[in-house]
């Protein structure tokens, strides 16, 4: 250990720091969570109470449970999130896996052509998109939004795998390659497991997003039996009068999918798998 | 039979040429070892005849049989490397037994050949440990396993003692050579060590940019070098090296002379003032300055010689080896 790490007063500091910023980040999720449970007037009068026996009310869960249909919305968030993160993945993993591994003519063009689209928002181009769409078919369906998202992520997947792949030392899959195995296993067996970290780095990049997401459900898939939760929630918020409940309710619901995806790939953030491998 | 010969292999990465036409055969249950500084292609001709990368132009034939296309599974070797390389998501057990399993070989096999391949490098404990939970020389020895369960006709060994520190590295040397008596096969070692070298070797293949300099036994190398190069590359103390004009008026050719053919005498040609004693207790190293030339002596058992003192060493001419202008013996 050394010293500066065990010095009371850095570990104090430090954790203080730490705690200040947990406090900031989790206040807004904290007031959205205790107001949820709190009738419409009490959101008003007091925002920053917790619920009490007075105030304390389900009434927006009811709206919301009753409203539409919140678990099919629910259903498609989570249909085109997983399903995007694991294009994503997959996809990100192969090209990085060629860019980083094998020597070819054009291998730096196409990193960087790949590495563009993190510069450019894809917004940009939602009008040919919506175009492409409506011309194959795939207009309020969940591929639509699974594809654009897909595109999405890759660039900077790609990006990112592409230099830990790099990491992964030469030796271990030129030993993969003198033990007979092909290069798709020495990809899904040996390569993989190793940037497991990294991985599950992209997948978080790339959920919350994909998860928040209003721009493209609203434009590509607005159809009722394929609304996602952030579209579905919208019905709550009016021009004139918002139902306040009903939103806190939604929100905190829409929360709690995105918390477990997110310990699944945290836990995989921390595992260091490398250790011992190589010298 | 040979086990392996490569016929003017070159290799070229981009304009880079590393490998220069190379022809060297290695006879069976020969051991074989590549010496030469860093970066003059030792691993990539090892590379080369493991097919990991494919050479230039020539010939790569492994027992007779030509593999310039083969791909490394099927080449009958198994290789072990510098950096251990062993899979880190698999236990001991598993790291040896992947290739047997990849060549489908039955369970009773692998677990055969997992068990005599563990008995004799002492890892029969450790078979459920994952890599990271071993010590740096057990890591190189279950490298060394995963070679031997393969059975391959030839081993190749890149720098695999580089990373042990010494007591563990004259353990694994000697490991390393009861294991080549053991299996009775063909060996090709990797090392910029020029003593693992002489203590490991039947024949060693001395390199320098990309070319082979010298191929011979030990001794013949130490004892009959054909040039500069491989004079001063074998040898510790390495060979001394000096212009030849300080014993013969006029002659323009380097004189070499091992560090333990010099001795003391008071006739010497060489007068010296010494800069330092090494007292190693069995001999005594001199290390003294000649007309800005540094030479060193190894004298045998213990001398009472001190620092700046001025002492003539003297040899015999039998032993002094010349090099003309290029390097070349003379
Ligand atoms: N993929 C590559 N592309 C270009 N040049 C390379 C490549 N691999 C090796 N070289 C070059 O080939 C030369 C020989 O490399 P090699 O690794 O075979 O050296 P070495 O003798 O094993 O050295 P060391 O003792 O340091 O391991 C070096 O000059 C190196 O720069
Ligand atoms: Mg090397």
């Amino acid at each position: 250990m050394n010293k500066a790490r065990t010095n009371p007063f850095n570990n104090i500091a430090m954790h203080g720091a730490l705690i200040l910023y947990t406090l900031i980040a989790l206040f807004p999720v904290f007031v959205i969570l205790i107001n949820s449970f709190k009738t419409r007037k009490a959101i008003f009068r007091e925002p920053l109470a917790l619920p009490d026996a007075d105030t304390f009310s389900m009434i927006g869960y009811q709206t919301v449970l009753k409203q539409g249909d919140f678990f099919l919305y629910f259903q498609n968030s989570l249909i085109v999130t997983v399903a995007s993160l694991f294009f994503v993945l997959l996809f990100g993993a192969m090209a990085a896996f060629a860019l980083a591994e094998y020597r070819f003519k054009g291998n730096t063009l196409m990193g960087l052509y790949l590495a563009l689209g993190i510069m450019i928002p894809i917004r940009i181009g939602t009008v040919a998109i919506l175009e492409m769409m409506v011309a194959s078919g795939l207009v309020n369906t969940l591929w639509a939004l699974i594809l654009v998202y897909t595109a999405q992520g890759l660039p900077l997947a790609v990006f990112i795998l592409c230099e830990f792949m790099r990491q992964v030392s030469d030796d271990l899959k030129n030993a993969a390659r003198v033990d007979g195995l092909s290069e798709y296993a020495i990809f899904f067996q040996l390569v993989l497991p190793l940037v497991r970290p990294a991985m599950a780095t992209v997948a978080v990049f790339n959920m919350i997003p994909i998860w928040n997401d209003l721009w493209f459900p609203l434009i590509l898939a607005p159809a009722e039996e394929v609304k996602t939760l952030t579209l579905g929630s919208q019905v709550f918020i009016g021009q004139f009068v918002t139902d306040w409940n009903a939103v806190l309710s939604a929100l905190s619901m829409a929360i709690l999918p995105v918390l477990v995806l997110y310990v699944i790939f945290s836990r995989q953030l921390i595992r260091g798998l490398t250790s011992g491998a190589v010298k | 039979m040979t086990a392996l010969t490569l016929t003017n292999v070159n290799k070229s990465f981009g304009d880079v040429h590393v490998l220069k036409d190379i022809n060297i055969e290695v006879e069976d249950g020969e051991f074989v070892v590549f010496v030469g500084p860093s970066g003059c292609g030792k691993s990539t001709l090892l590379r080369v005849i493991a097919g990991l990368e494919d050479a230039t132009s020539g010939e790569v034939r492994i027992g007779n049989e030509l593999v310039n296309t083969t791909p490394p599974s099927k080449r009958g070797i198994a290789m072990v490397f510098q950096s251990y390389a062993l899979y880190p998501h698999l236990n001991v057990r598993k790291n040896m037994s992947l290739a047997l399993k990849q060549e489908k070989q039955s369970k009773a096999v692998i677990e055969e050949r997992v068990m005599k391949a563990s008995r004799m490098l002492n890892l029969e404990d450790y078979l459920e440990r994952y890599p990271s939970e071993l010590s740096g020389g057990q890591r190189q020895r279950v490298a060394i396993g995963r070679a031997i369960v393969r059975e391959p006709k030839l081993f190749l060994f890149d720098e695999p003692l580089s990373n042990l520190d010494a007591a563990l590295r004259m353990n694994t040397r000697l490991e390393i050579a009861n294991l080549h008596d053991t299996l009775a096969a063909s060996m090709i070692y990797v090392t910029h060590d020029q003593t693992e070298a002489m203590t490991l070797a039947d024949k060693i293949v001395v390199l320098r940019d990309g070319r082979v300099e010298q191929i011979g036994s030990p001794m013949e190398l130490y004892n009959n070098p054909v040039n500069q190069f491989v004079a001063g590359f074998l040898g510790s103390p390495a060979m001394n090296f000096m212009p030849a004009a300080f014993i013969a008026e006029g002659d323009t050719r380097t004189l070499g002379v091992r560090p333990e053919d010099l001795r003391l005498d008071a006739d010497g040609d060489l007068s010296a003032a010494v800069q330092h004693v090494e007292q190693l207790g069995g001999d005594t190293n001199v290390i003294a300055q000649m007309k800005g030339t540094q030479i060193t002596a190894r004298l045998f058992g213990q001398h009472a010689i001190s620092q700046g003192e001025t002492v003539k060493f003297g040899f015999s001419s039998e032993r002094a080896f010349y090099f003309n202008q290029d390097g070349l013996r003379t």
